[in-house]
């Protein structure tokens, strides 16, 4: 058990570096489905569409935009413990519970 | 591959964000039997690192990127029910605070890279481990097939959602929408292939014990009649 919690942190801290510094040598185009979305348009330098038709003439804004909207620099580390914390909390409280006696030891 | 607010019409993204509740309520009913100790503080691992590796996009051709979506890879790691719910917690993160989909796509996301992909990926997951020989290499193999099928399988579920629900009508035809789609995803799901395998293998080399479809898929005859 010990052993696995090793491994989880080491794992994290891999997630952080990741999200944290390398993505921001990641590439920034459009990715494959927004690339489909604007097929069929013209775009001009600032990826607005001038014309033409495709799928993303009727995209809307987002809802809420979201306190770190469009990944803001730094906010990788935010996201991996974010993600972390309620992923882990999620199943934890879904798991399979131990019998009486094993769970009053701890 | 989040679609954004807007593109497929509200009735079929809500019909579609029903289908997803539903079916992620059977995979935590299925989950919690796979969830122990163990595998819990694993599978929030799983969710993180695929959160992170989603902001690792790679070129695939001049102007267009792609990045991991991660369901073959939270499969094989934490078996198909827990991976499935790894990369809901992940898309809902990314809507709810990184406005990153749409949140009346949220169910369409949900749909097309925590369902359709997971359960691609983990049916060839299964079928390759058997047929494979069971070394790292062959763990490396299955990862890599799984994600590129995994990949293509997703985006074509979109393509059926825009069948349904699309909110333009388009000059190309659905079947070259889907072709295009899915050409873009194949080589999306190479890149997603590479990254899946490197990161299964390692696991594998680590901690064979953390990786699920090795507990699952290839337990010796001897084994088994413990278990049972």
């Amino acid at each position: 058990m010990r052993k696995t919690v090793w491994f989880v942190v080491v794992g994290v801290l891999v997630a952080l570096l990741m999200a944290g510094v390398v993505s921001r040598y990641a590439s920034t185009k459009p990715d494959g489905l927004e690339s489909v979305a604007t097929r069929g348009c013209t775009v001009d330098a600032n990826g607005q569409i001038t014309g033409g038709t495709c799928m993303a003439q009727s995209e809307r804004r987002h809802e809420v935009g979201g306190p770190l909207a469009d990944y803001p620099v730094g906010s990788g580390i935010v996201g991996v413990l974010l993600t972390f914390a309620i992923g882990a909390g999620v199943f934890w409280l879904v798991r399979k519970r131990k019998p009486v006696q094993a769970e009053t030891r701890d | 591959m989040h679609i954004a607010n807007g593109i497929i019409n509200l009735p079929v993204s809500l019909a579609f964000a029903a289908l997803a509740v539903g079916v992620l309520a059977i995979c935590v009913q299925r989950a919690r039997h796979d969830l122990d100790d163990r595998l819990a503080p694993m599978a929030g691992l799983v969710a993180a690192f695929i959160f992170a590796a989603q902001m690792l996009p790679f070129p695939v051709l001049p102007g267009v990127a792609g990045h991991l979506l991660g369901g073959a890879l939270a499969a094989i790691l934490v078996g198909p029910w827990v991976g499935a719910l790894c990369v809901a917690v992940v898309l809902v993160v990314q809507a709810l605070v990184f406005s990153d989909g749409g949140l009346s796509a949220l169910g369409l996301n949900i749909t097309n890279m925590a369902l359709v992909g997971t359960a691609a990926g983990y049916l060839l997951v299964a079928v390759l481990l058997r047929v494979l020989p069971r070394t790292t290499a062959g763990l490396g193999i299955t990862a890599f097939v799984a994600s590129v099928v995994s990949v293509v399988v997703s985006s074509q579920a979109f393509i059926l959602e825009y069948w349904l629900g699309g909110e333009i009508s388009l000059k190309m035809s659905l079947a070259q929408a889907a072709g295009v789609m899915g050409g873009v995803h194949a080589l999306i799901g190479i890149g997603e292939g590479l990254i899946a395998a490197v990161t299964v293998m390692a696991v594998a080399k680590v901690r064979p014990d953390l990786v699920y479809a090795l507990r699952a898929l290839r337990r010796t005859p001897v084994k088994e009649t413990v278990a049972a």
